[in-house]
């Protein structure tokens, strides 16, 4: 059995840290907008949603008008994914602006109720639009980036089986890296990231440092959703077909990810979400084997959720959570 | 020397303020204060524990909002400006309990100070200059603030508020929970800020030590001024002996 797991390895992996960017991506708009206004803004999975549609009616109107033959598919890729990270910036900026600002001193389960509120709301709009434009409201978009690539594993050592990866997934894969690493520079390294973790650890002293805390906030939920949307499209682009639900489970695992990392941490939801994707990966694949056919791949989240459990229970501060705020 | 008419300017006060009341949801904290603070001057405001020393500082730089009442700095109403607007006037407020960013570094915690700042040369300049005052800050830089001791980031503190060149500097309980030696040295750095042209408004309950140092004061009780005059005058006034001073 265990040789059977060890084979399998390379493959769980490839799949697994595939789907864990993705995670660990929607998870850091959960975890920078809780880390600034202790929020759990449930409207982040259906940010994610509406990105996917909004990338997707993109690119079906760029096919059709020949786009997608003319340029190189990389580049319209591109394209398509920073258009969408914009309008989805604004929505989540917006979303804050208007449902969440007014609520700032209010109980915190109250804002907590209109997030929910608004993720019913993003889902019947875009299931509306979507069934206005094409009569239905799960939608498949132009199928993009569909080679395989084998990656010869079995060369490294005998134990594993070779690996396949569709193209697609380097690019999902890449992107979300991408999109790491750069959030990770700015929140570290630049003047507005350093207020945004000022104001997350003391907005009011931060405006004493003129820092335009309302401004700090906006920014956060813009980048945030700019990321969440993003990754939208790159799971479109992966999946093929999306609709309007998928930002529900997708944001859970999410947020669950970010949970695992540390609520607030930015390199703990990172961490989070590969950890949470390899896991579910793990388990897709070798389920079966490891309890002799009781429990098939479709007990994977249980897996998954198991662990998350078991590390809560022993590190409830998550993985990277500090575990005692610092208070002066 | 304190106590001069800014003539040119036609403006008395550097800072005045004129009835001022503030509420905390209903509560009311400031009921009616005036006050004012020359160019120049240290003025120090007293009062036990609830007074409402902290609220007039917070309604000064506008943490919270005042209810009624007038604020003034330099000849301009400020009454309704927020406190990232009233930072830029120049106005610092170093708040009680210091407020350090704990997770930011000792570094981080000084540049955000000068957040306003664009000009990376004068960025450095201020830090020099908070050095000069707060020479062991310069080997700490990469510490997290959190984990300095009380003394230290009460030094962080005051850094930071260097760091914006403040004109009126506000210091809300600077020795509150350190060591007497610290204190002093805190007080040393206050008194030479204001030599060097730093307007100083300074909440303490230290009364004795900040009435030593203040050319003038205010005693306020439960959201009222019951006492002012000049610092000299208050530390032998019997009721401020009596309340504060015993
Ligand atoms: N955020 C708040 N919400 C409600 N009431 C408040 C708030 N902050 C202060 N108060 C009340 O306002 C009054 C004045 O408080 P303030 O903090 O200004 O006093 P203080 O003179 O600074 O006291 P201390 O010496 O203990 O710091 C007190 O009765 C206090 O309970
Ligand atoms: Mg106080």
């Amino acid at each position: 059995m265990l040789n059977d797991i060890l084979q399998s390895i390379p493959q769980v992996l490839i799949d697994g840290l595939t789907l864990g960017t993705v995670y660990a991506v929607i998870a850091l708009g959960y975890t920078m907008v809780y880390g600034i206004l202790e929020l759990i803004n449930f409207a982040h999975g259906e940010i994610f949603m509406t990105g996917a549609f909004i990338g997707t009616a993109m690119l079906i109107v760029l096919t059709g008008i020949g786009w997608v033959s003319a340029l190189p598919a990389i580049v319209m890729l591109i394209t398509v994914l920073l258009l969408t990270a914009l309008l989805t910036g604004l929505l989540g900026m917006g979303i804050e602006r208007v449902a969440y600002r007014p609520l700032r001193n209010a109980p915190k389960l109250i804002p907590l109720i209109t997030a929910i509120g608004i993720s019913f709301l993003l889902q019947d709009l875009v299931r509306f639009i979507a069934e206005l434009k094409k009569g239905n409201y799960i939608v498949t978009g132009p199928s993009l980036f569909t080679s395989q690539i084998k990656i010869n594993s079995s060369a490294i050592s005998s134990v594993f089986n070779d690996a396949s990866i569709k193209s697609s997934f380097i690019i999902v894969l890449v992107s979300a890296i991408i999109m790491m690493v750069v959030l990770d520079f700015f929140v570290n390294k630049t003047k507005w990231g350093m207020a945004m973790r000022a104001v997350a650890q003391d907005r009011e002293t931060a405006s004493l440092m003129s820092v335009n805390v309302n401004k700090v906030i906006s920014l956060t939920f813009f980048i945030g959703s700019a990321l969440g949307g993003a990754t939208g499209v790159l799971f479109a682009v992966q999946y093929g077909t999306i609709d309007p639900y998928i930002g529900f489970i997708l944001g859970l695992k999410a947020f669950t990810a970010a949970v695992l990392g540390g609520i607030g941490n930015i390199r703990g939801a990172m961490l989070g979400g590969l950890l949470l994707g390899v896991m579910e990966m793990f388990a897709s694949a070798n389920l079966t084997l490891m309890t002799g056919g009781v429990f098939g791949a479709e007990y994977k989240d249980v897996f998954a959720f198991a662990i998350l459990i078991i590390v809560l229970i022993f590190k409830p501060e998550g993985l990277l959570g500090k575990p005692v705020a610092e208070k002066v | 020397m304190p106590f001069t008419l800014d003539k040119e300017e036609g403006i008395r006060y550097m800072l005045e303020l004129k009835n001022v009341e503030t509420f905390y949801s209903g509560i009311q904290a400031l009921k009616g204060i005036s006050l004012n603070v020359e160019k120049g001057e240290i003025v120090t405001l007293i009062g036990s524990n609830g007074a409402g020393k902290s609220t007039a500082l917070k309604s000064i730089s506008g943490l919270v909002k005042v209810g009624s009442g007038q604020i003034s700095y330099k000849g301009n109403d400020i009454t309704k400006k927020q406190a990232h607007e009233t930072t830029l006037l120049g106005i610092a407020h170093v708040p009680e309990g210091r407020r350090i960013f704990p997770k930011l570094t000792v570094k981080e915690n000084l540049l955000m100070g000068a957040f306003s700042v664009k000009d990376k040369r004068a960025i450095e300049e201020r830090m020099e200059r908070a050095f000069r005052y707060f020479p062991k800050l310069k080997d700490r830089l990469e510490q997290k603030g959190g984990t300095m001791s009380g003394g230290e980031q009460q030094m962080l503190a005051i850094g930071r508020a260097l760091m914006m060149q403040p004109e009126l500097l506000m210091l809300d309980e600077p020795s509150m929970g350190l060591a007497p030696i610290i204190v002093e040295q805190i007080f040393d750095i206050i008194r030479e800020l204001n030599q060097e042209g730093i307007t100083i408004l300074l909440v303490e309950q230290n009364a004795y030590q900040a009435l030593q140092i203040a050319h003038r004061g205010y005693v306020i009780q439960t959201g009222a001024i019951r006492l002012e005059g000049y610092g000299q005058d208050l530390i032998k006034n019997s009721e401020v002996r009596e309340a504060y001073l015993a």
